[in-house]
C-alpha cells in the first residue's frame, strides 16, 4: 500500500485532474460547433477523448503507480480491442475485388 | 447430481443444500458442473442420434419413438424440416457451449486446478457458485426454448443473421439470453481461475513448475475472458434486431419469401460473423486446451517419464492462445473479403498451426523409450493423439482460401472439427474422467468395462466421421435435410450415409459400458490410498476424497512437475510435494 | 466455514505485489474493454458503411449531454475524494463523499431519462435507423454499468460501510475496488459522448 504516503498530494491531484477534465470537456464541445469536416472532426474529437480517458486511468484508477502484473493484462487487452476494431473497419476499406 | 457424494458425512454444520446444491466448495462445484455437462453432453447426442435417422433415411417415419413427439415436429413420426433445423442448432449449442466446454473448464478445472497448485480453494469461492449457476440457467433456457411457439433456434450455432431474425424469433430470443447466461458464468470462471493460479500457487511451484494442465487452463481461460464479450455485445445487437426491431444486422432492401422486409435497413450481416467468430475462433481453444492439457498429465503418467520438452510445450501453448485471437476471419473467406483481408488471415492460420503441431510432436516424442502402463485413461489418451492429428492437418486446407473455397460448408468441415472435439476432446475428457476419478471418489473405476467402453467407441468414432470428410471432398453440403438425397453430384458417397449412422448408434451402445462403470464405482470400485497412480503432482497429496479445505497442511513444492523414473532416486517417481528424491512417499501411496 | 482460510485476500501477495480482488477487479475490466470495444467496432462497421450518417446533434441534444458529462467526471472526483478520505480514517468526510457519488449517479440516470423520453416524443426509436439503433444500445448498456455501480456504492454507503469497524483495511480495499469500477464507467461515457453525440 503505496499510497499511505502524503494523501493530501493526491487530493490536490485529483482537483487538478478534475479541473482538466472539465476544460477538455468543454473544449471538445467548442470543437463540435466549428462544423469541421469530418476527417479532422473525428481526430481531434477521439485525440481529446483520449486524452482525458488517460486522466481517468492513470490517476483516478490509479494505473500510474500499478504493478508490472496489471499492465501486462491491460495491455494484452488494448491490442484485441484494436484487432476487434480492425476487423470491420477493414471489410469496408478493403472491399472484394471482382 | 448429488449421488457421487452421498457416503462421505464430514462434521460440519453445514446444511444438506449448503453442502451439496449450493455449495462453495470447487471440488463439489467442479463435481456438479461435470455431471451437469455429461448430461448435456447425452442430451445432445441424443439429437444427433435423430437427425442421424432423418440423414440416412430421408422421409422415412422413425419407428417406435416417432409417434412421441407431436405433429409440430414429427406428424405420424417423419421428421419436418423445420425439426431438422432446431435439432442440428441445438446440437451444436448444446454439444459445446453445455458439454466439453463446461466439463473441461468448468469440471475438471474446478476441480483439479486449486489441488495441483496446492489452494485451499478458488480465490473467489462465492463467485464460483454463482458461475455454476449462472451456467445452469442459461442450459434450462436453452432447454425450455424446446416448447416455445416455433420450436427451439434454427439458425445453425453460428445463428448467423439474417436467416437467424427470420426464423421464429421466440426460440431464436431465447437462444441469445441462454448465451448471455451462458457468457456471464464463463466471465465469472475466467476470472476466479487467473485470480486463483496468481494468487494462490503453494510455496516452491513457481510458472515453469505448474503441471502443463494449469498452464492449458491458464490460457483457456484469458481466451475466455478477453473473447466471449464480443458475442455478447453482438448478441445484445441480435436481440434488439429481434424484440425492437432494429436492423443492426439487416441490410436495406432485404426481400424474404417474396416479401419485403419491414425494417428500416442499413444494417451488415457481416458484422454478426465477425463478432460470432471472434469468440468462436477463441472458443475452438477452449474446447481444446483443456483436452490437451489433460492428455498431459495421463501422458507424462504412464509412460513413467518426464515429458519431453515441458518448455515447448508451456511457449506454445500461450503462442497458441496469443494467435488464436487473430485468425477468426478464416471462417469467413466465402463471406467475401478483400485480399488484404484474406492474405492476412491466410498467414496467421498457418502460423498457428505452428504450436499445435509442437504441442503433438511433444507428446508424441515422450512416447518414446517409455515403458508404457496401458490403463483405460491412458488408451483414451493414446488415442486422443492421432485423432487430433487428422483434426488439425485436415484445418490446413480450410484455412488456404482456394481450397476453402471447394470445402467450406460441406461435411469434410463437420469432419474436420469432430475429429478435434469429438475423438479429440472429448476422448481426452474421458481419460481425465478414469484418472482422476479415484480421487474424486476413493475409488478407481473398473478397468474391463473401461476398456470395453474404449475400444468400440474409438472404433465407431472412425467410422462416423473419416466418411464425412470422403462426403465432403465429394461436395456434399453440410446442414442439409434430406442429406444430400436429392442433388445429382451427392449420389455417389450417399450411401455412407447409412454407415455414419449405424456406427453413431452402435458408439450409444458402448456408452452403456462407461454409464455402468460410472456408478457401479461408487460402491464396488477398488478402494484407492491418496495416490493411486503413483503420481508426481500436487492433488496427489491431498486425500481421496479430498475434504473441504483440500490439505492438512499447506504442502511446499520441491520440483518439477513431471519427475518420474529420475536417475538414483528411490522409486521412479519424485512427487513434487516431497522434499528428497521420493523415498519418503511410501506413506503416500496406498 | 471451517475450511482453511483463503491467502491473500486482504494483504498483497509479495511476489505479485497485489491481493485477489484487485487482481479479480483488473480481469473484469478487461473483459468490460472488450464488450465495449466490440460495440465501438459494430459502430465503425456500421457508420462506414452507410451511405449516410447524422451527425448525433440532428438528434440527440448537446447540452443535456454535456451537462451529463460534468456530472459523470464529479462523481468520478467524490468517488475518490470519499476513498482518500478513508485513507486518512475520516469516515464522515467519507460518508459524505460517497453520499455525493451515488445522488450524481440518481442525476446522471434522471438527465439520461429526460433524454430517452423527449426521443419517443419525437419518435425517434431504436428501430428508427442505425444510428439511433447504436445509441440506444450504447447507452442503454452504459446506463446498466451505472446502475450497478450505484448499487454497489449505495451499498458501501450504508450497510457495507459496517465493516469500516470491524476489518478497515479490507474495507478501504472494497471502496477502492468499487472506485475503479465506477471510474470505468466514467471512461467509457467518455468516449460514447464524442461518438454519439459531437461527431
Ligand atoms: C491448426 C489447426 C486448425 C486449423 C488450421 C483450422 C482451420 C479451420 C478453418 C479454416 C475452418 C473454417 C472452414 C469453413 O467454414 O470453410 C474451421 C472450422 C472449424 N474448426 Fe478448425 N482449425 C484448426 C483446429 C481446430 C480446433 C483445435 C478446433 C477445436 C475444437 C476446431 C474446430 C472447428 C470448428 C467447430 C469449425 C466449424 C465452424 C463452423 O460451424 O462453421 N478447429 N477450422
Ligand atoms: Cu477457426
Amino acid at each position: 500500500m503505496s499510497h499511505e504516503i502524503d494523501i493530501d498530494k493526491h487530493v490536490r491531484t485529483y482537483l487538478f485532474v478534475f479541473g482538466s477534465l472539465l476544460a477538455l470537456t468543454f473544449i471538445t464541445v467548442g470543437i463540435s460547433y466549428l462544423h469541421l469536416s469530418v476527417v479532422p472532426a473525428i481526430g481531434l474529437a477521439l485525440a481529446v477523448a483520449t486524452v482525458k480517458g488517460s486522466l481517468v486511468a492513470c490517476y483516478f484508477m490509479h494505473l500510474l503507480s500499478e504493478r508490472k502484473l496489471i499492465y501486462a493484462v491491460m495491455l494484452l487487452t488494448v491490442l484485441f480491442f484494436f484487432f476487434v476494431l480492425l476487423g470491420p473497419l477493414v471489410t469496408e476499406t478493403n472491399p472484394i475485388e471482382l | 447430481m448429488e449421488d457421487t457424494h452421498h457416503e462421505e458425512h464430514h462434521h460440519e454444520e453445514l446444511g444438506f443444500w449448503r453442502k451439496y446444491v449450493f455449495s462453495v466448495d470447487h471440488k463439489v462445484i467442479g463435481i456438479q458442473y461435470a455431471i451437469t455437462g455429461l448430461l448435456f453432453l447425452f442430451f445432445g447426442f441424443c439429437l444427433m442420434m435423430l437427425m442421424r435417422w432423418q440423414l440416412a433415411f430421408p422421409g422415412r417415419a422413425l419407428p417406435i419413438i416417432g409417434g412421441l413427439f407431436g405433429d409440430s415436429r414429427m406428424p405420424s413420426g417423419v421428421m419436418l424440416p423445420e425439426f431438422y433445423n432446431q435439432l442440428g442448432a441445438m446440437h451444436g449449442t448444446i454439444m459445446v457451449f453445455l458439454g466439453v466446454v463446461p466439463l473441461g473448464v468448468g469440471g475438471f478445472g474446478n476441480f483439479v486446478v486449486p489441488l495441483q497448485i496446492g489452494a485451499p480453494d478458488m480465490a473467489f469461492p462465492r463467485l464460483n457458485m454463482a458461475s455454476y449457476w449462472s451456467f445452469f440457467l442459461g442450459g434450462v433456457t436453452m432447454l425450455v426454448s424446446f416448447f416455445v411457439p416455433g420450436g427451439a433456434a434454427q439458425a445453425g450455432w453460428t445463428a448467423y443473421p439474417p436467416l437467424a431474425e427470420t426464423t421464429p424469433a421466440p426460440g431464436q430470443a431465447l437462444w441469445l439470453i441462454g448465451m448471455v447466461f451462458l457468457i456471464t458464468s464463463s466471465l465469472l470462471g475466467s476470472v476466479n481461475f487467473i485470480t486463483t493460479i496468481i494468487q494462490l500457487r503453494a510455496k516452491g511451484l513457481s510458472f515453469m513448475r505448474l503441471p502443463f494442465f494449469v498452464w492449458s487452463q491458464l490460457v483457456t481461460a484469458f481466451l475466455l475472458l478477453l473473447a466471449f464479450p464480443p458475442l455478447e455485445a453482438a448478441g445484445f445487437m441480435q436481440l434488439m434486431d429481434i424484440v425492437a426491431g432494429t436492423s443492426f444486422f439487416l441490410p436495406s432492401g432485404l426481400v424474404v419469401s417474396g416479401q419485403a422486409l419491414e425494417v428500416a435497413g442499413g444494417g451488415s450481416p457481416i458484422l454478426w460473423q465477425h463478432l460470432f467468430w471472434f469468440l468462436a475462433h477463441p472458443e475452438v481453444y477452449v474446447l481444446i486446451l483443456p483436452a490437451l492439457g489433460i492428455v498431459s498429465e495421463i501422458v507424462a503418467n504412464n509412460t513413467r517419464k518426464p515429458l519431453w520438452g515441458y518448455k515447448s510445450l508451456v511457449y506454445s501453448v500461450v503462442f497458441l492462445g496469443f494467435m488464436s485471437f487473430i485468425v477468426w476471419a478464416h471462417h469467413m473467406f466465402i463471406t467475401g473479403m478483400g485480399t488484404v483481408m484474406s492474405s492476412f488471415f491466410q498467414t496467421t492460420t498457418m502460423i498457428i498451426s505452428i504450436p499445435s503441431v509442437v504441442i503433438l510432436t511433444v507428446l508424441l516424442l515422450s512416447l518414446w523409450g517409455g515403458s508404457i502402463r496401458f490403463n483405460t485413461p491412458m488408451l483414451f489418451a493414446l488415442a486422443f493423439l492421432p485423432m487430433f492429428a487428422i483434426g488439425g492437418l485436415t484445418g490446413l486446407p480450410l484455412g488456404l482460401s482456394s481450397t476453402d473455397i471447394h470445402l467450406h460448408d460441406t461435411y469434410y468441415v463437420i469432419g474436420h472439427f469432430h475429429y478435434v472435439v469429438a475423438p479429440g476432446s472429448i476422448f481426452a475428457l474421458f481419460a481425465g474422467i478414469y484418472y482422476w476419478y479415484p480421487k474424486a471418489t476413493g475409488r478407481k473405476m473398473s478397468e474391463l468395462l473401461g476398456k470395453l467402453h474404449f475400444w468400440p467407441s474409438f472404433i465407431c468414432m472412425n467410422f462416423i466421421f473419416f466418411p464425412m470428410l470422403i462426403q465432403g471432398m465429394a461436395g456434399l453440403n453440410r446442414r442439409m435435410y434430406d442429406g444430400g438425397a436429392s442433388y445429382a453430384h451427392a449420389q455417389p458417397v450417399l450411401h455412407l450415409n447409412g454407415v455414419i449412422s449405424a456406427a453413431a448408434w452402435i458408439m450409444a451402445l458402448a456408452q452403456v459400458f462407461f454409464v455402468i462403470n460410472f456408478f457401479r464405482s461408487l460402491k464396488k470400485g477398488e478402494r484407492v490410498g491418496t495416490n493411486p497412480w503413483q503420481a508426481t503432482t500436487l492433488e496427489w497429496a491431498a486425500p481421496s476424497p479430498p475434504p473441504h479445505g483440500n490439505f492438512a497442511t499447506e504442502p511446499t513444492v520441491y520440483r518439477g512437475p513431471y519427475e518420474y523414473s529420475v536417475p538414483g532416486a528411490a522409486q521412479d517417481f519424485s512427487p513434487q510435494f516431497n522434499p528428497d528424491g521420493g523415498s519418503l512417499s511410501e506413506n503416500q501411496t496406498a | 466455514m471451517s475450511a482453511a482460510a483463503i491467502p491473500y485476500t486482504v494483504e498483497p501477495r509479495p511476489d505479485s505485489g497485489l491481493n485477489n480482488v484487485k487482481i479479480g477487479i483488473w480481469l473484469f475490466l478487461a473483459s468490460e474493454v472488450m464488450l465495449f470495444g466490440a460495440l465501438f467496432a459494430g459502430y465503425i462497421l456500421l457508420r462506414v458503411g452507410a451511405e449516410t450518417w447524422p451527425r448525433g446533434a440532428e438528434f440527440l441534444s448537446v447540452p443535456w449531454a454535456t451537462t451529463n458529462t460534468v456530472v459523470l467526471i464529479s462523481s468520478s472526483v467524490t468517488m475518490v475524494l470519499a476513498w482518500a478520505a478513508l485513507m486518512k480514517k475520516n469516515f464522515s468526510r467519507y460518508k459524505l463523499f460517497m453520499g455525493l457519488t451515488v445522488l450524481a449517479g440518481f442525476g446522471f440516470l434522471g438527465i439520461k431519462y429526460i433524454e430517452y423520453t423527449s426521443k419517443f416524443h419525437h419518435g425517434y426509436f431504436p428501430s428508427t435507423n442505425t444510428f439511433l439503433s447504436i445509441y440506444f444500445l450504447m447507452t442503454g448498456l452504459h446506463a446498466l454499468h451505472v446502475i450497478g455501480g450505484m448499487v454497489v456504492n449505495a451499498y458501501f454507503w450504508g450497510p457495507g460501510s459496517k465493516m469500516w469497524k470491524t476489518h478497515p483495511q479490507q474495507f478501504i480495499n472494497r471502496v477502492e475496488i468499487a472506485g475503479l469500477f465506477w471510474h470505468f464507467v466514467d471512461l467509457v461515457w467518455i468516449f460514447l459522448f464524442p461518438i454519439l453525440y459531437l461527431l
